[in-house]
Parts: structure tokens; C-alpha cells; sequence
């Protein structure tokens, strides 16, 4: 009876966080646009009795809006480029965090507690703010270029802010964390008797590295890579604060579609194929989780 | 077929392999090895052997490259190491936690180093099926590290280090992780790669039954300093200091002032005793302080007072020790020392003549004990 209780606990939580939310999603997005509130229709109707709404509803249910989707190239545009955004930015957040984590690892012992704080420390103030404050560094007239120019190392202000730039910069600045985190934890397991047996067997330090450090790494690179992927396809608020008109996101037109076209079963549309897309890189990650629990137990 | 023994320290034509020349090895202000020097020879077995803490690994470290000697030199075959790198020496090192590579299946990690060198497939793939024949781990060369036990573990590490057939094979503890039995198997199995392979070892070891099993040669250590090289036989019969004495084996040490006497010297260890003589080449003054170190199995007990021995002293029984084969009695002298000594069970448990509280008489010969100085 408990081990029920305990095995029901986390599906229950599943269905009423996760199932719930997307069946509502899921119908909205077979619904169909209509100027009311809320703006689309059918609604649930049961006054002819509960068989007979959820028949009615069925049968008004079609595919239009993902048909729709097909045909506006904006979208599979928008698709393809918050791919390629989030995956140059995956592999941009890859190369800056796994020096940064490796660092860690080899730091002094007694100053690991503070490197780990100040890679935490970020998330103790709001994500808007922060994204907010990269606007003043990356403007024209912001912070960068000011000292850029003050050292004379341009003649003229870069223009980074509202392009891709700022965009890939806003990422890897944001889940920088959920990078470097996982790969310290690889990095910081591995037993550092294995360089040396390395060298011992004739390695060089770089060969050392890529035959054994990276290896023993890699499930940290993978996790830290969907845990910095993942989200980096949906993002809205980054491409928004950051991005400029060329900046074409899945995230943005999804708002889009909500507040401004107010179309709600475009957009809900729209989110489902998100979530079918970004299922297989879930499912990728559950399993590289499980391999590293496996070989870990 | 002729067995010549293998004494190369003994033959001055010999060159060794190694040559530690006044090396000190200093961490900050702590000197972990401190100006020694010693030489290891071609095909030796050679053991370090001391205390947790007294240096061996350190010792060890700075012939893998690891580490390098604050002062003095290291020579392989008559040039100084220093300035090679560890992945250029022809050492390789067997660790203390093995340090197999986890992501690697036991083929691999033994072809490791053979891929470094880049042979070609085929010559590595032969030394390999030959390492793990030599090792018999054939069944388990698809395997990773977690999926076998410690026992073949250690076999793999030693397969790796073996495989690029090294002129010198460091050992550090290798045999730590390993339950007795396993220990003195492998000990065996040790000692016949070894000759099979003609390759240098030297093992670190805090066991002195191991040092003595395998070594050729052993080097007693104590806090950065080695105390004495010497055979196993010569380490345990012919000690040089009562720190060796006592750390191998058991040993009974009673010291007191020497004269000397016949072909040795005289001991008075306590007042209202009688003297102890000992055969000795060391050279003392009249009086000096000296030790005499008495294995226990070279003490005989006795009921009555031997008549043909100077050697005797009267004690009472405080303990005995059975061990099967042997049992060893604790008596303890009117002064309060205690003296041990062994003698083997030839007779049944009911046949035996002494129990405790009996007054016995303990004796050996002129040349049974040994007198040191220090
Ligand atoms: N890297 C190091 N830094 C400081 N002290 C060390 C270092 N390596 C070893 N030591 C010290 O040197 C001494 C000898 O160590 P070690 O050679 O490992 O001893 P053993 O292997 O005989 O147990 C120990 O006191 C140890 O604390
Ligand atoms: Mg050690």
C-alpha cells in the first residue's frame, strides 16, 4: 500500500503538471480561432448532457492550424533557426564551460566551495534583470564599447546588441551554470591517478587530456549540452531583449502568436510541435542520464 | 643444470641499473627522502619496504617522473633521468589504486600503451593476447574495470605495465587490495612473470613477509632514509641496526654495556643477571652500549639449567602463543623483561611440558644472537 502511495506520488504530479497542462494545449490547438473569450472555439459544452459534449467537441476538433503551419514558411523558418541558434549557442556555452569546470576541478580543494558559489550566484537575481543588463553592456554607447574604444582597440562602436550575437552572447551567458555544473561533477569524480598512468604509458599532457579526461567527461558534456539545449530552442525572453528583426525564434513568434495576434490555437499549435521536436533530445538525455547512473551503481 | 646464484651487488663488473646518488626530495620545508643513495640491478627483485609515511611511494614517484629529486641524481643505465618526462622513460609504473582507465575494456587498457608507441595493429594485438595470457585474463579482455574483481583488476593493471615491456617495472603496493590467500598467489605469480619476463621490478611493500617472499634484495626504510639493502636472509639473520631487527620478524632486544671476549663480546643487560655472550666483527669500546637481538625461535626453553650452553637465563611463563605448528612463550626475567621464544609442536596438545606460571630456563648458542650498535 505505501510503495503505492510513493509510486503514485510522482505520476500524479506528472499528470497535474505536465499531461493536464498539454491535453489543454493539445485541444486548444485543434480548435479553431474565434473573437471571443476565451478566442477560439468549441467550447466544452455538456447542457446535452456529458456523452454528448465531449461528442460535439470531437467532431468540431481538426487539423487546420497544423496545416497552416505548413503552409507560412515563417514558421519551419522559425523551427530551423532556433535549432541552429540553440545549437551554435550549445556548443558556444560547451567551449566556454568546460575550461571554466575543469578549472574547478583542479582548483585547490578548499577553494571549491567558493568557485561553486560564484557560479550559482547569478541565479540569486531575477534572469530579466540580467538579460536586461547585457542591453547596457551591448548597446552602442554601452559599457563594451566604451572601453573598447577608450583602449583604442576600435575606431568606431560595434553594433552587437539587437543581432545574433547578442543572442548567442545572452545564452551562454544565462546557462552558462547548466553547463559547467554537470562536467565539474565528472570532472571532479575522476581520479587523478589516471593522468599520470596515462603520461606513465606514454601520453603526452594534450594526448592525456582528449584520450582520458574528455572520455571520462562525457556524460557530463552530454547532460550539461541538453540542459543548455533544451531550453535554448524555446527561449523567448533572450531573443526578445537581445535579438533584433533578423532574430528569428521559435519562442518569439509563439508570443507572438499569443499577445499579439491573439490567436491562441495558432500558437498552441505552434507549442505542440515545439514539444514534438524537442522530445527527442529529452529522451536522448533521460537515457544518458540513466546510462551514467548505471555506471555509476 | 647449473644454478649460478644471482648476486650482481656482489660482482663489482656488474653495472646497475640504477643508481640513487645522494637524492633528497623535499616537500616545502618537510624532506620526505633525505640524501640517499643505493643501486638497483638488471632483472633484481627488488623490494622497499617501511612504515606508512617513510617515503617509498615518493621514492617510487621520482623514478616514474613524477616527482623529481630536489638534490642529487637518479641514473637508468648510467644517465642522469631528470631531465626525461615520464611518457619518455622506459619505467612504467603499476599504481597503488591500479588507475585502471574506466571508459577502456581490458584489451584497451592494456594495448594503451602499445598504441602510444604506434605499432601497428597486428604487433599490438599479439602483445596483447600475450599479456593477458601471461596474466590468464583471455576470457575477460572485452570486459570494463568495474565488471571483474579486484583480484583480476590487479592482473590488468599489471598486464598494462608489463605490455610495452619496460627495463624497469615500478611496483606500489600492488598486492594492498588483495585478501590474504589472493596475496600469496599472486606473490608467486609475481615472482614467476618476473623470470619469465627478465624485466627490473621494484615493489613498494609495508609487508615484510611479501618483501621477504619475492624480493631478491630489500631496503628497509625509516623516515626518508634507507636503513639497510641486503637479502631477505641477511635482512632477518644479519640486521643492521635493532629498528631492521625489529621490523622484521619477531625479535627479543636487550640492551646493556659490552666487553669484549673470545671471537665476540660480553653483554650485562641487568644487574644480579648473568651475562650474555655473542659472537660479532663489530668493533666496540670496553663498555660502549650495546644491543643484542635474539630471534625467538633460536631460544631453546628447558625445565633444567642446559649445562652446555652460556647462554641461559631463568623466567617464569606469562603467555603462550599457539599457531598450530609452532607456539611461541612469552617469560619473563626476575628484572621484568620479557624474552620470546618459538619452539615447534612435534607433540600432541597433552604431551606438552610446560604451562604458564612454570619456571623454565631459556638458552641459546654463541652465534644464535646478533649485537648491534644501534
Ligand atoms: N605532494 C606532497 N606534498 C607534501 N608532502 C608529501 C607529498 N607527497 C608525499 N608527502 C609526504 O612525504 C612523506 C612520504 O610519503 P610517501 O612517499 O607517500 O610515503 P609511503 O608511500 O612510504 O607511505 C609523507 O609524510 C607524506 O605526507
Ligand atoms: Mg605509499
Amino acid at each position: 500500500m505505501r510503495r503505492a502511495i510513493l509510486i503514485l506520488v510522482p505520476y500524479l504530479w506528472l499528470l497535474a503538471l505536465f499531461l493536464v497542462p498539454f491535453a489543454i494545449v493539445l485541444k486548444i490547438s485543434l480548435s479553431d480561432y474565434n473573437l471571443s473569450i476565451p478566442p477560439y472555439t468549441p467550447q466544452m459544452d455538456f447542457s446535452n448532457g456529458w456523452w454528448q459534449g465531449v461528442k460535439d467537441l470531437f467532431a468540431a476538433f481538426d487539423f487546420e492550424n497544423f496545416i497552416f503551419l505548413t503552409e507560412d514558411d515563417l514558421y519551419w523558418k522559425a523551427y530551423l533557426s532556433s535549432l541552429q541558434i540553440a545549437t551554435i549557442s550549445t556548443l558556444l556555452t560547451l567551449m566556454v564551460g568546460y575550461p571554466i569546470a575543469y578549472g574547478m576541478a583542479r582548483a585547490p580543494e578548499q577553494w571549491r566551495p567558493t568557485l561553486m558559489m560564484l557560479v550559482i550566484l547569478p541565479f540569486w537575481t531575477s534572469f530579466l534583470i540580467r538579460v536586461y543588463a547585457w542591453k547596457g553592456i551591448l548597446s552602442t554607447e554601452g559599457y563594451l564599447n566604451q572601453v573598447l574604444l577608450g583602449i583604442g582597440v576600435i575606431g568606431e562602436p560595434l553594433t552587437i546588441l539587437n543581432t545574433n550575437v547578442a543572442v548567442y552572447i545572452g545564452i551562454v551567458y544565462t546557462y552558462l551554470p547548466f553547463m559547467i555544473l554537470p562536467i565539474y561533477a565528472a570532472l571532479d569524480k575522476m581520479d587523478g591517478s589516471l593522468l599520470e598512468a596515462a603520461e606513465d604509458l606514454g601520453c603526452s599532457r594534450l594526448s592525456a587530456f582528449w584520450l582520458v579526461t574528455v572520455p571520462l567527461s562525457r556524460n557530463g558534456i552530454i547532460a550539461g549540452s541538453f540542459l543548455v539545449f533544451i531550453p535554448a530552442v524555446g527561449e523567448f525572453v533572450i531573443p526578445a531583449l537581445l535579438g533584433g528583426s533578423e532574430t528569428l525564434m521559435i519562442g518569439k513568434v509563439l508570443y507572438e502568436e499569443f499577445f499579439n495576434n491573439r490567436d491562441w490555437p495558432v500558437a498552441s499549435a505552434v507549442a505542440v510541435i515545439l514539444l514534438l521536436i524537442l522530445v527527442i533530445p529529452i529522451v536522448l538525455f533521460q537515457r544518458n542520464q540513466q546510462k551514467q547512473r548505471e555506471s555509476d551503481g | 643444470m647449473p644454478e649460478t646464484k644471482f648476486e650482481p651487488w656482489n660482482d663489482p663488473n656488474e653495472k646497475p641499473l640504477i643508481e640513487f646518488r645522494g637524492v633528497t626530495k623535499r616537500f616545502g620545508t618537510f624532506t620526505a627522502i633525505d640524501n640517499q643513495s643505493f643501486d638497483i640491478y638488471t632483472k633484481e627483485f627488488f623490494a622497499l619496504l617501511g612504515p606508512s609515511g617513510c617515503g617509498k611511494t615518493t621514492m617510487m614517484r621520482m623514478l616514474a617522473g613524477f616527482e623529481a629529486p630536489t638534490e642529487g641524481k637518479i641514473l637508468l643505465g648510467g644517465k642522469d633521468i631528470a631531465p626525461i618526462p615520464p611518457n619518455k622513460r622506459e619505467v612504467n609504473m603499476m599504481f597503488q589504486s591500479y588507475a585502471l582507465f574506466p571508459h577502456l575494456s581490458v584489451w584497451d587498457n592494456i594495448a594503451f600503451g602499445l598504441k602510444r608507441d604506434g605499432k601497428d595493429k597486428k604487433a599490438i594485438a599479439a602483445r596483447v593476447a600475450e599479456m593477458l595470457k601471461l596474466t590468464r585474463l583471455e576470457k575477460f579482455a572485452n570486459r570494463k574495470p568495474h565488471q571483474i574483481s579486484g583480484g583480476q583488476r590487479q592482473r590488468v593493471a599489471l598486464a598494462r605495465s608489463l605490455a610495452k615491456a619496460p627495463k624497469l617495472l615500478l611496483l606500489d603496493e600492488p598486492l594492498g587490495a588483495l585478501d590474504a590467500k589472493l596475496r600469496q598467489d599472486t606473490q608467486f605469480e609475481l615472482m614467476d612473470i618476473q623470470e619469465t619476463t627478465g624485466t627490473t621490478f621494484v615493489i613498494v611493500t609495508h609487508d615484510q613477509e611479501e618483501a621477504m617472499t619475492v624480493a631478491s634484495r630489500v631496503a628497509v626504510m625509516d623516515d626518508g632514509r634507507v636503513v639497510q639493502v641486503d637479502t631477505p636472509d641477511r635482512i632477518y639473520e644479519d640486521p643492521n641496526s635493532t629498528y631492521v631487527a625489529d621490523f622484521i620478524g619477531d625479535v627479543t632486544i636487550l640492551s646493556g654495556s659490552v666487553t669484549p671476549k673470545d671471537k665476540g663480546y660480553e653483554l650485562r643487560f641487568a644487574e644480579g643477571q648473568p651475562t650474555l655472550y655473542a659472537d660479532s666483527d663489530l668493533s666496540l669500546t670496553d663498555g660502549q652500549t650495546g644491543y643484542l637481538a635474539i630471534r625467538p625461535e633460536k631460544v631453546a626453553v628447558s625445565p633444567e639449567k642446559p649445562e652446555d650452553r652460556r647462554n641461559a637465563l631463568k623466567g617464569k611463563i606469562l603467555d603462550i602463543a599457539y599457531l598450530g605448528n609452532l607456539s611461541t612463550y612469552h617469560v619473563e626475567l626476575p628484572t621484568g623483561q620479557v624474552v620470546k621464544a618459538q619452539t615447534a609442536n612435534t607433540r600432541r596438545l597433552a604431551n606438552r611440558p610446560f604451562s604458564w606460571e612454570d619456571e623454565v630456563w631459556l638458552s641459546w648458542s654463541d652465534s644464535a644472537a646478533v649485537l648491534l650498535e644501534r
